[in-house]
C-alpha cells in the first residue's frame, strides 16, 4: 500500500478542522459535567448568542422559515444575559433545573464554511455543526433537541472562541417546556 | 369519580376557599370544558397588525381547534375554522402569509379570503343536480370583535357582546394597551410568536396570571441575579403598590398604584429607554393626573388570554391540548411610537424574562408542570386545593371597578372569582343563567 503525501495546504486545514472538532467537544464536556464558569471563558465579550424560531413556510418562501434577527427569538443574549443564565442556576434555586437535569451534548457534522486553512490572531472563521442535546430530568422527563449551529470562532490570545453563535432548532412549536439549557 | 359527581359547583366551595383537582386532572371534566366553555366564551384569536392588508392571514386556535385569522379584499376581518368543508383537511398549513385564496390541498376545493367556496372539483361533471356552493362554505364563528386592535371570537351566537363579556375590566385594556404615555398613539406587536408546550392543565396558567401574588418563591431565582432592566435587586423594576382586582365575568387583574410624586427611575440599564419612559410618564402625569400611576400589572380575561402590561408588556393564550398540556403563545408589545433603540432593548429584556428561554418564566413552567402531574394520582385526588388567603377581604373600591384587596393583605381572590365564573359555565346552560349568576354580590359568596 503506498502513502500519498498530503500536501502542506492540506495538512494545515485538518489540523484546523481537527482543533475546531477539538474546542466544540471540549466545550460540550464543559457544558454536560457543569463547569458552567469555565464556558462562559470560551465565549468573547462581545459574543451573540442567537437561536431564532421556526415557522411553516412554503417552497417559494423557504427562506423565511427562520425569524429575522430583528424579531422575537428564543434566545438573543449577550455575555451579560449568558452569565445571568449561569448564576441562575448557580443559585440553587432555579426550580427549572434544581434538581439537576442530565445534560448530553452531542456535536457533529463538523465543517468549516470557509475555505480556511489558518486562522491568526484576531481572525474569524465560521463552522457549521449538527446537534443533539438530550435532556432528562427527575424521573422520565425528556427532551430532544435537534438542529443545526453556525459559530463564527475567534482566535484570540492563541485560543478558540466563540464570537458568534446561531442556533436553528428544528421545531416549530418548541416541544419542550423550557430551555434552561445550553447550545 | 362517577359522572355523577361531576356538577362543577360541588367543586368549587367559594365559601370555604377549597377547589377540589378533579377539575384540574379529570379527562371526563376535560371535555365537558371542550364544549361548555371553549365552544362559549370569548376568545383572543389574534393582533389586527398580523393582518394589516387584503389576502393577509395568521392561523390561530380556539382551544383545541385551528382557526384562521383573515382580511379578505374588501377590508373585513373574518375568523374561519380552519377545515374543509368536503373532508376536512386543514385547508391552511402555513402558519401566516397572504393569499388570495385557500385551496384545499386534498380535493381542490377552493374559498375566498371571505370564506364562500367558489372551486369544486369536478363541479359541472360529478354534482347533478349541482349543489348551491353557498352553503358549503368555511365555517365562520359566528361573533368577532376587535377591541384596541385585538382580535376575539366565540362559536356562540348567544353570546353577550364582547365589552359587555369584558365588563369592567375594559378599565385595564385601557389602562394597560395604551402607550405608556396615556394616548392614543397605540401598541404594536413586536413580532413572531412563541409557541410551545407545556405538560400541565391550561387553568394552572390562567389562575397564575389572574393575580397569584403569593407565587414569588417560584422566581427568587432571578430575583437574586438581578433580572430587572436596572440591574438591581429583583426582576423589574418597583411598580409600587399591589392591589387584587377581580370581576364577576370570571377576570382577574394584578394593579399596581405608583406614587405620582415619586421619582421614576425605570430601565437604568438603558439611558435611552429610561429617558423615553420618563418623558412619556411626564406626559403621562398631565393627560391622566391622579390615575397615572394606575396600571395593571399582569392579569386573565376568562378563560384563557393573559397578559403583562408593565415589565414586560406581553400577550399570552394557554390553548388547551389535552388534560394534562397546554400549548401557549406568547406575542410581545411595545409603543409603537417608541424609538428604534428602546424598541430593541425592551425586545431583549422581555425575552430574557418570559418564554420558554425566559428566566422567569421557566421556573412558572416547572412548578405547573409537577403540581398537575402530583395532583393526578388516586389519593391526591381526594384532598382539595387550598385558595383562603384574603378570604371574605374584598370589597368595592373607590377608584378601581370590580372587588379588590390591597395591600398589605395578600388575597386569592381571584383565583377565586377565576373558579367561581369556571363552575358557572360548566353547570349553567344558557346565557340568561350566566347573567343572573354574576349579577348577585358574588364576592360574598365567593370571598
Amino acid at each position: 500500500m503506498t502513502q500519498t503525501a498530503l500536501s502542506a495546504e492540506r495538512l494545515a486545514y485538518l489540523d484546523l478542522l481537527r482543533e475546531v472538532e477539538d474546542f466544540f467537544h471540549h466545550e460540550a464536556d464543559l457544558l454536560d459535567e457543569r463547569e458552567y464558569d469555565q464556558w462562559l471563558d470560551l465565549l468573547t465579550d462581545d459574543i451573540v448568542y442567537w437561536m431564532p424560531m421556526r415557522k411553516n413556510v412554503s417552497y417559494k418562501n423557504r427562506d423565511q422559515d427562520i425569524t429575522a434577527e430583528d424579531d422575537i427569538a428564543w434566545f438573543h443574549d449577550d455575555k451579560e444575559t449568558l452569565v445571568k443564565r449561569v448564576r441562575q442556576i448557580q443559585t440553587g434555586v432555579h426550580w427549572a433545573d434544581e434538581p439537576i437535569s442530565r445534560i448530553s451534548h452531542l456535536i457533529t457534522n463538523i465543517r468549516l464554511a470557509d475555505s480556511v486553512t489558518s486562522l491568526d490572531e484576531g481572525e474569524t472563521m465560521v463552522t457549521k455543526c449538527r446537534f443533539l442535546v438530550y435532556r432528562n430530568r427527575l424521573e422520565t422527563e425528556t427532551d430532544f433537541l435537534i438542529g443545526r449551529r453556525e459559530d463564527t470562532l475567534q482566535r484570540v490570545q492563541g485560543e478558540l472562541r466563540v464570537a458568534r453563535r446561531k442556533i436553528i432548532l428544528d421545531q416549530s412549536v418548541l416541544l419542550a417546556k423550557n430551555l434552561t439549557m445550553f447550545f | 369519580m362517577t359522572s355523577t359527581n361531576l356538577t362543577a359547583r360541588n367543586l368549587v366551595d367559594m365559601a370555604e376557599g377549597e377547589i377540589s383537582r378533579e377539575i384540574f386532572v379529570n379527562a371526563e371534566i376535560y371535555e365537558q370544558e371542550k364544549e361548555r366553555i371553549f365552544s362559549r366564551a370569548w376568545l383572543y384569536i389574534g393582533h389586527e397588525s398580523q393582518i394589516e392588508n387584503p389576502g393577509d392571514y395568521f392561523v390561530s386556535k380556539m382551544g383545541e381547534e385551528s382557526v384562521i385569522l383573515t382580511r379578505d379584499f374588501a377590508g373585513k376581518i373574518h375568523v374561519f375554522l380552519n377545515s374543509c368543508a368536503h373532508r376536512g383537511m386543514r385547508v391552511c398549513r402555513y402558519d401566516e402569509g397572504n393569499t388570495s385564496a385557500f385551496r384545499c390541498p386534498y380535493h381542490a376545493w377552493t374559498y375566498k379570503t371571505d370564506g364562500t367556496l367558489v372551486g369544486v372539483q369536478d363541479y359541472d361533471n360529478a354534482y347533478q343536480p349541482p349543489f348551491d356552493k353557498s352553503e358549503w362554505g368555511l365555517v365562520e364563528v359566528p361573533q368577532m370583535a376587535n377591541y384596541m386592535g385585538t382580535i376575539w371570537a366565540t362559536w356562540d351566537e348567544n353570546a353577550p357582546p364582547f365589552e359587555e363579556y369584558l365588563g369592567e375590566a375594559t378599565v385595564a385594556f385601557d389602562h394597560g394597551f395604551c402607550a405608556w404615555d396615556g394616548s392614543d398613539a397605540g401598541t404594536e406587536l413586536l413580532g413572531s410568536t412563541q409557541k410551545w408546550r407545556v405538560p400541565c392543565n391550561w387553568k394552572f396558567i390562567a389562575e397564575n396570571f389572574s393575580g397569584d401574588w403569593l407565587h414569588g418563591v417560584s422566581h427568587r431565582s432571578v430575583d437574586l441575579i438581578r433580572l430587572g432592566p436596572s440591574g438591581e435587586v429583583g426582576r423589574r423594576d418597583d411598580f409600587g403598590q399591589l392591589v387584587v382586582n377581580g370581576f364577576p365575568e370570571g377576570h382577574g387583574i394584578l394593579y399596581s398604584l405608583y406614587p405620582n410624586k415619586q421619582e421614576r427611575t425605570e430601565y437604568a440599564m438603558s439611558p435611552e429607554t429610561s429617558e423615553y419612559f420618563q418623558h412619556c410618564w411626564e406626559r403621562r402625569l398631565k393627560k391622566l393626573g391622579d390615575k397615572a400611576g394606575t396600571c395593571p400589572l399582569v392579569g386573565t380575561i376568562f378563560p384563557n388570554m393573559s397578559f403583562h402590561a408593565q415589565q414586560p408588556r406581553t400577550l399570552l393564550v394557554s390553548h388547551p391540548t389535552g388534560t394534562n398540556e397546554t400549548e401557549m403563545w406568547r406575542t410581545y408589545f411595545v409603543d409603537k411610537s417608541a424609538p428604534e433603540s428602546v424598541k430593541q432593548f425592551l425586545r431583549e429584556y422581555y425575552m430574557r424574562y418570559s418564554g420558554p428561554a425566559g428566566m422567569t418564566e421557566q421556573d412558572d413552567m416547572e412548578n405547573w408542570n409537577y403540581a398537575s402531574e402530583a395532583s393526578r394520582g388516586m389519593i391526591a385526588r381526594r384532598r382539595p386545593y387550598h385558595y383562603k388567603a384574603g378570604l371574605g377581604v374584598g370589597s368595592p373600591h373607590s377608584e378601581l371597578p370590580g372587588v379588590v384587596t390591597e395591600q398589605p393583605i395578600t388575597s386569592e381572590q381571584n383565583p377565586r372569582f377565576f373558579y367561581k365564573r369556571w363552575a358557572d359555565y360548566m353547570d349553567l346552560g344558557s346565557w340568561d343563567e350566566l347573567r343572573d349568576a354574576k349579577s348577585v354580590r358574588f364576592w360574598e359568596r365567593a370571598s
